[in-house]
């Protein structure tokens, strides 16, 4: 296949916005830094939504909670510095286990100007050394969705120590069995050593330096590429491993930074891209055709939209996106078909009047339209579950694939 | 500030949303931040509701706070009328838009709308959820009723008339409920006028003051719009909650003397089984075992006046997270000869469980995740709600169907009678053992150990100092696995304090069984 160029035309909208603000990355963020606690500083309304959007899948003991401002605090009554001196005291007594401690922001902490950078450092210095204690903001005001880990990561970079070490860092959390394959591919091609950020444990934090050549596993992570960009360290641009051809891009272009010759690389390669596409070839016969509609969410929606076009036959109608990050999708865009319409932002009613008028046969929104959408029968795909289940690499093209076909398979089941 | 881990209630504007969502023709205009509509899917994903919440968000960002957030909520409302012709408006802010002061109602009214524009006025950051539905329907219903004419009592010869009054979106049970208590009106004899929120529209609250009276299903939400519609048009309003069979029987005699009908006729006949289903020797078995009960008020004291005088079980903690109803738990706490729990810190509630060692955990979705971790059983009596609370079956907790659907609903996850005698006899079967689960629930292993765990991390420190001292002999702790395991911290613990008060260092099988002696008296 050859990539189309296009120009690429965008619809950029304002008004209501039916998105998850960041604190909702703490729901995977939390399960994988496997010491780390996150405490929101915020309101009810952010506890609720975090215990919301978490509450229907998580039963273990949370690794979150809110530290709830309340009246007293606003009114000066309380000093909130203290409150919170007081809250996390009670929280790291009774979790002995915690090694990391996130403040995140809140729209209410913004908005009140609580300088939770200040008390970082001084919380930092009072539990120090059996706790280092970060803070980044969550607030809807300021991130939208997976913006949350990108500003979560960002935070992490002034732990990382200098390395002038020539290493491959990894950026953007993954599920630990998508790691693990990583992993050992890339020592396969010779390539590392591979380090990952965000880490499972938060002692395992990689150097970073001049000699770090990074590659991103997600297109959510502007302000960590800035971050790391500052520290030195190099950007490998490469499409996103989401599908066969994603993957293989994704590898090449590692590899490349490492002087491998590309034939080399794909011949080392040719056992996975068989084995997955032996695995995709199903799913994607039944995709073949088939139209389908994003809206804007998690900012996967453009590699997503590549994949199951050039590798399932599906059609985008629209490609819906928070935020556009022309050059972190650099190697996607390209490969977009021409017929697509990209959106940016939102107005939530005037795309679903066009959704109504498309009548797609597969629809990924969130959870607050995809129930509405199926009674007006729509068929949807939730987008959440993008962020939860294992869809990066090899392996897991099929599942990805799996993934959208399912919706489309239960209507067929139901329907007599 | 305050540590929370769960919440037990959304902030205010959840409830005002679950009045809306509840209502048709309504609309609600709520100035909020980005990230804000994660509430619609408390609806569409918790209830499966089939339509969006008739809500419309600024979802105002960073960038529009320099600039003109006031301008931003007077287009979303303007936007919102035009698109979906409510036939009235709510309008109002989030905890965030609230720190910034735009007045929704203020810029509401420069609209000049042609429909009722409802302002709330709900403080995000001292009221929660219960009290956020109560204060919207409270304003909805003198805002739309306020100038309606009061009717004279109903002619002779009419049947009586009364609205139900409190169920909403997201609530626990509501919709069944309503239809259970409906049906019962009917059959008295009653006209039901108006259902509200639930069903209704803002021209269905116009028209509340008609009815002879008004039945109050859920007080947190609708006592003060009950009192005010006493006041303006001097209707009454029900006290008693029909949940239980005898409260159920006190609120057919509340509801008949309202209506002068007979009482006799809001009898449950064959319908109602719990009350023989409780007499039944089969049930023998559930007789003083220790329950623990939390929830909002009214089914938290419910549940426990149940659990005491229609099952016979023993309640060993009542509380909850209602602090509006405070006066009214500890009251009944009263009857129990125990101290009620006033408290929304999940924390707090922990430690009160694993301290009263309770047999059976009737609670909410938060003491769901505690009994888990305790290895208790829980059935679920109340909101917060969870898609399970959400059953596609007939299942209301009022009314005589609703005295079944409670016994039933709490005996399940208890061990069967007989298989609890067999696992006393046979405390070393290869099957029935102690890691064994009530068979009908499948094999899971009790989590023993997490348990035991969670038990000492929460009882206060100085009696685990005093532990320390304390040692049981091999063949005591050994005696002691021989007992089931549910009721096994009990007999710990007394054996412990038994042998504490007596200074008794080494527990041997001798202390365990004295112990035994000392504590059945």
């Amino acid at each position: 296949m050859t990539p189309e160029t296009r120009e690429v035309q965008v619809l950029r909208e304002r008004g209501q916005r039916e998105v998850f603000c960041g604190l909702t990355g703490i729901v995977w963020l939390h399960r994988k830094i496997q010491d780390a606690f996150f405490l929101v500083v915020g309101s009810r309304t952010c506890a609720h939504l975090v215990q919301s959007a978490a509450g229907v899948m998580i039963f273990a003991e949370p690794r979150f909670a809110t530290a709830i401002i309340d009246e007293r605090d606003l009114a000066g009554l309380a000093d909130a510095n203290e409150e919170l001196d007081r809250v996390v005291g009670r929280l790291l007594e009774r979790r002995s286990d915690i090694k990391m401690l996130f403040l995140v922001g809140s729209c209410p902490s913004e908005v009140i100007k609580l300088d939770l950078g200040r008390a970082a450092q001084r919380l930092s210095r009072i539990h120090s050394p059996r706790v280092r204690v970060l803070n980044y903001s969550g607030s809807g005001i300021e991130t939208t969705f997976t913006q949350g880990e990108d500003a979560c990561l960002a935070a992490l970079l002034p732990e990382m120590s200098a390395s002038d070490a020539k290493e491959l860092l990894v950026v953007g959390a993954l599920a630990d069995v998508v790691e693990d394959q990583f992993r050992r591919l890339f020592a396969r091609l010779g390539v590392g050593p591979v380090r990952f950020l965000p880490p499972r444990q938060s002692g395992e934090l990689p150097g970073v330096g001049p000699g770090t050549r990074f590659i991103l596993a997600q297109p959510f992570l502007a302000d960590t590429v800035v971050a790391l960009e500052r520290r030195g360290a190099t950007r490998i641009a490469a499409p996103f491993p989401l599908g066969v051809e994603g993957t293989t891009g994704w590898f090449q272009a590692a590899a490349a930074a490492w002087g491998k010759a590309p034939e080399d690389v794909a011949r080392e390669l040719a056992p996975e891209i068989a084995r997955a596409k032996t695995a995709l070839a199903p799913k994607a016969a039944a995709l073949a055709g088939k139209t389908i509609f994003f809206f804007p969410d998690s900012q996967l929606e453009i590699p997503l939209a590549r994949f199951l076009a050039r590798e399932t036959g599906m059609r985008p109608l629209e490609i819906g996106t928070p935020y556009l990050h022309r050059a972190l999708l650099s190697e996607e865009l390209p490969l977009l078909p021409a017929d697509a319409l990209l959106s940016e932002g939102q107005d939530v009613e005037r795309q679903l009047d066009r959704l109504r008028a498309a009548r797609p046969d597969l629809t990924v929104c969130g959870l607050g339209l995809a129930n509405p959408l199926e009674a007006e029968g729509l068929a949807t795909k939730w987008s959440i579950e993008l962020l939860f289940a294992p869809i990066h690499g090899f392996d897991q093209a099929a599942d990805l694939a799996e993934l959208f076909r399912r919706p489309l398979e239960r209507r067929r089941r139901l329907a007599a | 500030m305050q540590l929370t881990l769960w919440t037990y209630e959304g902030p205010p504007h959840i409830g005002a949303m679950r009045v809306a969502t509840a209502m048709r023709d309504l609309h609600y205009v709520l100035h909020a931040p980005q990230g804000d509509t994660y509430a619609d899917l408390l609806f569409t994903m918790i209830e499966r509701r089939d339509r969006r919440p008739p809500v419309t968000y600024t979802t105002f960002q960073a960038r529009d706070l320099g600039g003109d957030t006031a301008e931003l909520f007077k287009t979303a409302a303007r936007e919102a009328y035009e698109r979906f012709r409510p036939t009235a408006m709510i309008v109002g802010a989030s905890c965030t838009a609230e720190l910034i002061q735009d007045d929704p109602g203020g810029l509401a009214r420069t609209l000049g709308l042609p429909i009722p524009v409802v302002a709330l006025e709900l403080p995000a950051y001292q009221k929660k959820e219960n009290w956020g539905a109560a204060e919207t329907f409270y304003r909805l219903v003198r805002g739309l009723a306020g100038g309606a004419p009061v009717v004279p009592p109903r002619a002779a010869g009419r049947a009586p008339t009364c609205n139900i009054l409190g169920p909403t979106a997201l609530g626990f049970r509501h919709r069944d409920d309503v239809a259970e208590i409906s049906a019962l009106l009917r059959k008295m004899g009653i006209e039901v006028s108006i259902v509200a929120p639930l069903g209704a529209s803002p021209a269905d609250l116009v028209k509340l003051g008609e009815a002879d009276f008004n039945v109050v299903l859920y007080p947190e939400i609708a006592l003060p719009a009950a009192q005010w519609l006493e006041r303006k048009f001097g209707r009454p309003y029900t006290r008693t909650v029909p949940i239980g069979r005898l409260a159920t029987a006190e609120f057919v005699a509340e509801v008949a003397a309202l209506a002068g009908v007979d009482p006799a006729l809001g009898q449950g006949g064959d319908a109602a089984r719990s009350e023989w289903y409780a007499k039944s020797v089969d049930s023998g078995y559930l007789t003083g075992k220790r329950v623990f009960v939390f929830g909002d008020a009214t089914h938290a004291i419910a549940a426990a006046r149940i659990a005491a005088e229609e099952i016979g079980f023993d309640v060993v903690g009542l509380g909850t997270y209602s602090r509006e109803f405070a006066r009214e738990t500890r009251a009944a706490a009263q009857r129990y000869g125990i101290e009620a729990l006033i408290t929304d810190d999940y924390l707090d509630v922990e430690a009160a469980i694993a301290a009263a060692q309770p047999e059976l955990v009737l609670g909410t979705q938060m003491e769901r995740h505690i009994a888990k971790r305790l290895g208790v059983p829980c059935a679920v009596i109340s909101a917060p709600v969870h898609v399970q609370d959400f059953p596609a079956r007939y299942s209301p907790q009022m009314g005589h169907e609703g005295a079944n659907v409670l016994f039933d609903t709490w005996i399940h996850p208890l061990m069967m009678g007989l298989e609890e005698h067999l696992l006393a006899m046979f405390r070393e079967d290869f099957e029935f053992n102690d890691r064994a689960a009530p068979s009908h629930l499948g094999a899971k292993a009790a989590p023993t150990e997490s348990a035991a765990k969670l038990v000492a991390s929460a009882v206060p420190p100085q009696t685990a100092t005093s532990d320390a001292i304390l040692a049981w002999a091999s063949e005591a702790e050994l005696e002691l696995k021989k007992i089931p395991f549910f009721v096994r911290g009990k007999a710990r613990r007394n054996c412990e304090t038994y042998a504490r008060e007596r200074g008794v260092r080494l527990i041997t099988v001798e202390t365990l069984y004295d112990a035994k002696a000392h504590f059945s008296r």
